[in-house]
């Protein structure tokens, strides 16, 4: 019973709506509307105030020479800011970095949260204790692990090394963190590590929602588990898994402290937001690093125009 | 209404009148100053402020900063962009006075010819821009190699006077040790992870070989010389050899953990270690010797980097004269010695290295004296507020060469092409 209320709430509402405006007319419509907005107004405020103005004071200052300890004597450059960002190197590379850590971060913890997930929607004993202990990588500040990581892939003492020696596959120590491919590796390994438990949690939540009826019916009608799983929960789940997918995505785009404690500004790793702090903050450089920070912004962008058309598409297949 | 008003009114009044009346002497004022803020810094810093404090009836407030340096100029450059008065008195690095120089008031007026030539001449210079005395040394560090003397014992090997010679000793050591089933042997760890340690790592062995500091006063860019070429050459064939390849990690902390748990022959550190190394615990405690760096050739020279701490007075600050007489009195050759014997802070005084307290409760520090003369200055006051970009340009450069991903001339050639053009052709 408790899957069917929902649906009759959501059947019910429009059905008052199109009698309130059927009796009271568009008087009442208008008032309707302007109360909304009423109550609004202060959120929209407080956005303007914090994202929208600084937003715009970034896209400004992109457009300048502006100097942390100068700002008063900020000159306008039009697009030299970006001429110099397009032709550097360094700034590719740190894109580059970034989409390949994304990518490879965020389809293993899909594919791992996805299973986690699976098995904690299984009633077992003791699987409240494990939802909440599958969750402490994600309560642990990323600094500490990332510390804590970069002990574990030390060369001399790090228990990876350490294992590897013991055991024989190691004929001599590994520098994880010292060599360009591995070195990625090793930090996508610890995002992973990281990050799985908020996948595998949006994905249990998604699970969750799926009526426990429609397996029953299946069952009925002689379906077997592996069809019940593509037929039903997949498709089911595929809102929960486009908001987990985008979620992650944009968290992984914006990766900095990871990366900044593990490997610090090398070029070989240093994802884009590294790249910005190293302008804005170690050379003081407002106006090249808020063109950074824009075209940061650009590149998120796209990612998240192409997960808004991939998910209206799923809307409009789904009718 | 208007009673209630009248009645809060008359309380603040009250409140004022009675926190003026509870004001200490008229024209006292507080101070608030900006240092070390962990452990045995921030506890020798607090008392060097009380006594002042005790003696001219002022008060003083220490205010938290971060401790990685980096984070802390980045605070800084903040708060004095800002225009900010909060702080009045700085403890910045050796590389900070040309990129803070703006902000900071010129000291020589509140601290004599004579006073200045109390501190090194080198500091005292580092800390000179454009004629005006941005900060007061208040202690000092420079590069150092640390050595296993029971291992080199062992072996029958010397000290090593040249960077061969390290090689070699290093290379027999780890090549026995490692046969004898100590597998994590590594023969030398230093700082080569991509920040500004390599930057002073970097400089060492560059100029130990003659190849020179980079920017010359002018400003003029040399770094693309044989000299150089050869130096980071040679560093570059140690790794994977008697140097793991994990030392492009390292910062001091790590190439520390693998000298104090005994896995290295040789280290290149800061003076801190050495108190760390000999520390109750410590597995090499006894087993530990200092020395100064190698030199790059029979006709090249001992080279370590300058690096320590000072004291700047903010544009800002509404007590400045005062300020100065705070940093005059935390840099003064009374409190040097008290934190030399009780932290291990080296003086930036030639004579604290002679006082006898001094040498007894450390007496390493005597043979640090002769090596300031020839310290490794990095360019800060060349490069101005360019320096973290003229430093990240050069460590780059270097952690390409080591890690095998660009040869050195290459490397170094196009690194100099990037700071012609950082430095719009060397005028900085």
């Amino acid at each position: 019973m408790w899957g069917i209320d929902p649906l009759m709430d959501s059947n019910s509402k429009p059905n008052v709506r199109r009698a309130v405006r059927v009796t009271a007319g568009a008087g009442l419509e208008r008032w309707r509307v302007r109360t909304a907005w009423v109550f609004l107004a202060p959120t929209l405020a407080v956005l303007a105030l914090v994202a929208g103005w600084p937003l715009l004071r970034t896209a400004m200052l992109a457009f300048t020479d502006a100097y942390l300890s100068r700002m008063a004597e900020a000159r306008w450059v039009g697009l030299e800011n970006f001429r110099w960002l397009l032709t550097d190197g360094d700034w590719w590379r740190s894109v580059q970095n970034t989409i390949v850590f994304t990518v490879a971060s965020v389809s293993v913890q899909f594919v791992l949260g996805l299973g986690a997930a699976l098995v904690l929607n299984v009633r077992f004993a003791g699987r409240g204790l494990l939802r909440a202990v599958v969750l402490i990588p994600w309560a642990i500040p990323t600094v500490v692990s990332a510390r804590m990581w970069r002990w574990m892939y030390h060369d001399v003492y790090g228990v990876f090394n350490d294992l590897g020696l013991r055991s024989g596959l190691l004929a001599q120590p590994v520098a994880w963190l010292a060599d360009d491919t591995t070195a990625m590796a090793a930090i996508v390994v610890a995002d992973i590590w990281k990050a799985t438990p908020f996948m595998a949690l949006l994905l249990l939540a998604g699970l969750q929602a799926i009526p426990p009826g429609l397996y029953e019916a299946a069952r009925v009608d002689g379906v077997g588990r592996l069809n019940a799983f593509v037929y039903i929960t997949l498709p089911l789940l595929k809102p929960a898994i486009l908001v987990a997918l985008i979620f992650r995505t944009l968290d992984a785009l914006r990766v900095f402290d990871l990366i900044y404690v593990m490997t610090s500004n090398a070029v070989s790793t240093a994802s884009m937001s590294v790249y910005a702090r190293q302008q804005l903050i170690d050379f003081q450089e407002m106006g090249y690093g808020s063109a950074v920070s824009l075209m940061i912004f650009f590149v998120i962008a796209v990612f998240v125009a192409a997960y808004v058309t991939a998910m209206r598409a799923s809307l409009v297949e789904e009718g | 209404m208007l009673k209630k008003w009248a009645r809060s009114a008359l309380m603040g009044l009250t409140l004022s009148a009675l926190i003026g009346a509870i004001l200490p002497v008229a024209g006292a004022v507080e101070i608030t100053i900006a240092c070390g803020a962990v452990g045995i810094e921030s506890r020798l810093c607090r008392e060097g402020t009380e006594s002042w404090a005790a003696a001219t009836g002022h008060r003083v407030r220490l205010i938290q900063s971060p401790n990685l340096s980096n984070n802390r100029l980045a605070l800084f450059q903040q708060m004095l962009a800002a225009g900010s008065s909060d702080v009045d008195l700085f403890q910045i690095d050796v590389i900070w006075p040309g990129i803070l120089a703006t902000h900071l008031i010129d000291l020589n007026p509140y601290y004599g010819e004579e006073q200045r030539q109390a501190h090194w001449k080198t500091l005292i210079d580092n800390n000179t821009i454009g004629g005006e005395l941005k900060a007061i040394p208040w202690f000092t560090d420079i590069g150092l190699l640390y050595y296993r003397s029971d291992l080199l014992d062992k072996y029958g090997l010397p000290v090593p006077e040249t960077w061969s010679q390290l090689a070699s000793a290093a290379m027999r050591v780890v090549d026995a040790e490692r046969e004898a089933g100590r597998v994590r042997m590594t023969g030398f760890v230093f700082q080569a992870r991509a920040y500004e340690g390599l930057t002073c790592n970097a400089l060492e062995w560059i100029a130990s070989y003659g190849g020179g500091q980079i920017l010359s006063p002018g400003g003029a860019i040399d770094l693309h010389n044989p000299r150089a070429v050869s130096a980071l050459n040679q560093v570059a064939g140690w790794i994977g050899t008697f140097v793991s390849k994990g030392v492009l990690t390292y910062d001091e902390e790590d190439a520390r953990g693998v000298f104090q748990s005994g896995n290295a022959v040789f280290m290149r550190n800061w003076p801190y270690a050495w108190a760390l190394a000999q520390a109750d615990g410590s597995p090499v405690k006894g087993l530990v010797g200092v020395a100064p760096l190698p030199k790059g050739g029979i006709d090249g020279r001992h080279a370590g980097t300058l690096g320590g701490w000072g004291l700047a007075v903010s544009r800002y600050s509404k007590h400045p004269a005062l300020a100065a007489d705070l940093a005059r009195h935390l840099t003064s050759e009374a409190e040097q010695i008290r934190r030399a014997i009780a932290g291990a802070f080296n003086p930036t005084r030639p004579a604290v290295y002679r006082n006898a307290a001094v040498l007894a409760a450390h007496p390493f520090m005597g043979s640090l004296s002769e090596l300031m003369d020839n310290a490794v200055v990095r360019p800060s006051r060349i490069a101005g507020e360019r320096y973290n970009q003229f430093s990240t340009i050069f460590w780059n450069a270097v952690h390409d060469i080591l890690s095998g991903r660009a040869a050195a001339a290459d490397s170094l050639a196009a690194a100099e092409r990037r700071l012609r053009r950082l430095s719009r052709n060397g005028r900085w």
